[in-house]
């Protein structure tokens, strides 16, 4: 009898835990259908034809009233499967409408030299860190670390004067320069660094390698992974820029498509969901391809006392 | 013996030539981040405590007076800290939940972390168009609701403008926090939970007492990053509603902004002054609590 009570005892609670296992599997999938909806959103609607568009969103961004030819239902509808699959807008973006491919070079061109000469330097100066730590180079290095912890809105305005004194505003290099000298990828590098085992550096000190040697041969290798790391997290964060261009850039035509696409909704609603998904193409492709190394570089960055 | 002196005396003299040769590396870095960031800071301060850039008087806090004074300035600040003040506890806690949920042994782990991660990669820009399509006047959300007899709510223009937000906020950030929180987790010691287990401590009290306890460095770190992302949040505004928010929308960003437009030195140095200021105590304030915290783990 006894023995019957605690067998069911012991059932009822494998239950209660798988039941509460199913809980926890449905709710992290539920949240991520969500949190995938907005991707899989801009997507899908960027196969729909104009007309389509309008019809569907017309209420919103045109404002109700009808543009002529176009038919605008009374009601929103969000729609994630197309009618009609169509290209008609990836073709007007790519090959009718110049100026979406402009702004989007705008962004590459603003892009690719901070997350490359940040790197570089970075390397450099992590080598420089992690080699010795006397207590001046801490204090450097926990300067970094403060600067880095500082918002857009404080260090702008340093960012403003030096390009007003060195007549970079309103160019490119306004954007460059405090980008290539940003102290984000100075911090993860040294940390990457400073795990390679003084062993290996002192083995090949003892083989005759210089400090360039070392630092080529022995460090920079040592730290890939990190690299890696440093450069998805890099591209991610400049190709999403917004405050750097608003105030150092005042010619629009140098804006990137980060913000300039926040002007389409109001005009060629037909193209912006194309656009929005060709910007966001170069950040997926890093994510499908890098998302070992992201969360790797994500997982750097913690413990901040390191 | 003689020999060994005459050899350490040697390392001696290669270590700090080597400590000279890597200090050379580190040049570059640290030249722009002075040119760049630190002298034209100190130009900062001094903007900040002069009337104006050619008559350079000397009047002290006049300028902090009159930016704090300021209306803007205060609607400002109370916005970006209500922000912060819901945004960060609440992504944390969120985070923090789903991390503990993913790594229990879930089917699909992986796929649901990339899913909760992708956010983070897509620029805002980029989806800016679905939150518009859903939270407009005539948009889904309020289509929705009008079958529940509510009436329509403009919600850029109303008072849950930065509920919306907050949503975007924290759809944006959560997978982040969650990855570091997954880390750090990993990272509590086994032995210490089966120890714990034999016990008898039950599961909530585990979490609490040693895996919360455990992580507060990564607690620590993943609050400071959620508050310097929360002042970011100008982007997603901006994004969204323009230049002219709503006013509950205006953050400080958008104060900076004007100041910026108006090329008022005195403001804008000021307020930078301020806010790193603020975000120097914050980070203190968040560290003492740490150590405090997580005392008796470490060491």
């Amino acid at each position: 009898m006894r023995r019957s009570i605690r067998r069911i005892r012991r059932t009822l609670i494998r239950i209660t835990e798988k039941f509460k296992r199913l809980i926890f599997v449905g709710v992290a999938i539920f949240m991520a259908l969500v949190f995938m909806i907005p991707i899989i959103f801009t997507i899908c609607n960027s196969f729909m034809n104009e007309s389509e568009i309008t019809a569907n969103y017309g209420q919103i961004f045109e404002g109700g009233r009808g543009s002529g030819t176009h038919f605008i239902s009374e009601t929103v509808h969000l729609k994630f499967i197309p009618d009609m699959v169509s290209f008609k807008q990836y073709h007007t973006v790519l090959f009718n409408s110049p100026d979406y491919l402009f702004k989007f070079w705008n962004s590459v061109i603003l892009v690719l030299p901070i997350v490359i000469f940040q790197l570089v330097v970075a390397l450099l100066a992590a080598y420089g860190f992690s080699r010795y730590r006397g207590k001046l180079r801490e204090i450097i290095f926990f300067s970094y670390i403060i600067l880095m912890m500082m918002p857009y809105q404080v260090t702008l305005v340093p960012n403003f004067l030096v390009s007003n004194w060195l007549n970079i505003y309103n160019t490119n290099w306004a954007i460059w320069l405090p980008g290539i000298f940003s102290p984000f990828a100075v911090y993860l590098l040294t940390k990457a660094m400073r795990r390679i085992p003084t062993g290996i550096i002192e083995a090949a000190k003892i083989d005759g390698a210089n400090e360039w040697v070392i630092f080529r041969r022995v460090c920079v290798p040592s730290v890939k992974g990190a690299v890696a790391s440093v450069a998805i997290l890099l591209f991610i964060d400049y190709w999403n820029m917004v405050e750097q261009p608003l105030i150092l850039l005042e010619n629009t035509d140098k804006h990137p498509l980060s913000v300039f696409l926040s002007k389409i909704s109001t005009g060629e609603i037909g193209l912006a969901f194309a656009v929005a998904t060709i910007y966001m193409v170069p950040t997926l492709l890093v994510f499908l391809y890098g998302e070992e190394y992201l969360i790797e570089g994500i997982t750097y960055q913690g413990g901040v006392k390191g | 013996m003689r020999s060994l002196i005459k050899r350490t005396g040697k390392l001696n003299k290669s270590f700090k030539r080597a400590k000279r040769v890597s200090a050379l590396y580190m040049i570059p870095s640290v030249a722009g981040v002075l040119l760049f960031f630190v002298l034209p800071f100190l130009v900062v301060i001094y903007y900040s405590v002069v009337n104006n850039p050619v008559k350079k008087e000397f009047v002290f806090l006049d300028n902090f007076k009159a930016v704090i004074a300021n209306k803007a300035f205060r609607l400002a600040v109370l916005n970006t800290v209500k922000f912060s003040v819901v945004s960060v506890p609440l992504v944390v806690l969120l985070s923090l939940m789903i991390a503990v949920i993913l790594t229990a042994d879930l089917p699909g782990k992986s796929r649901i972390r990339s899913a909760l991660l992708s956010p983070m990669m897509v620029p805002i820009a980029s989806v800016i168009l679905i939150w518009q399509v859903l939270f407009h006047y005539n948009g889904v959300v309020n289509e929705f609701l009008s079958r529940f007899d509510v009436g329509k709510i403009d919600w850029f223009n109303s008072d849950y403008a930065q509920v919306i937000i907050i949503i975007l906020f924290v759809w944006k950030n959560l997978g982040y926090n969650m990855v570091l929180f997954m880390a750090a987790l990993a990272a509590v010691p086994a032995e210490l939970i089966e120890v714990a287990c034999l016990e008898g401590a039950n599961k909530w009290k585990i979490f609490l007492h040693i895996k919360v306890r455990y992580m507060s460095s990564s607690i620590l770190f993943v609050t400071i990053l959620s508050i310097i992302n929360s002042f970011k949040v100008f982007r997603e505004i901006y994004l969204l509603t323009g230049d002219y928010p709503y006013d509950s929308l205006y953050m400080l960003q958008h104060y900076m902004n004007n100041m910026f437009r108006s090329l008022d030195y005195q403001r804008l140095s000021a307020a930078a002054i301020l806010m790193s200021l603020v975000m120097i105590v914050l980070i203190g304030v968040l560290f003492i609590i740490e150590n405090v915290f997580g005392r008796d783990i470490e060491g």
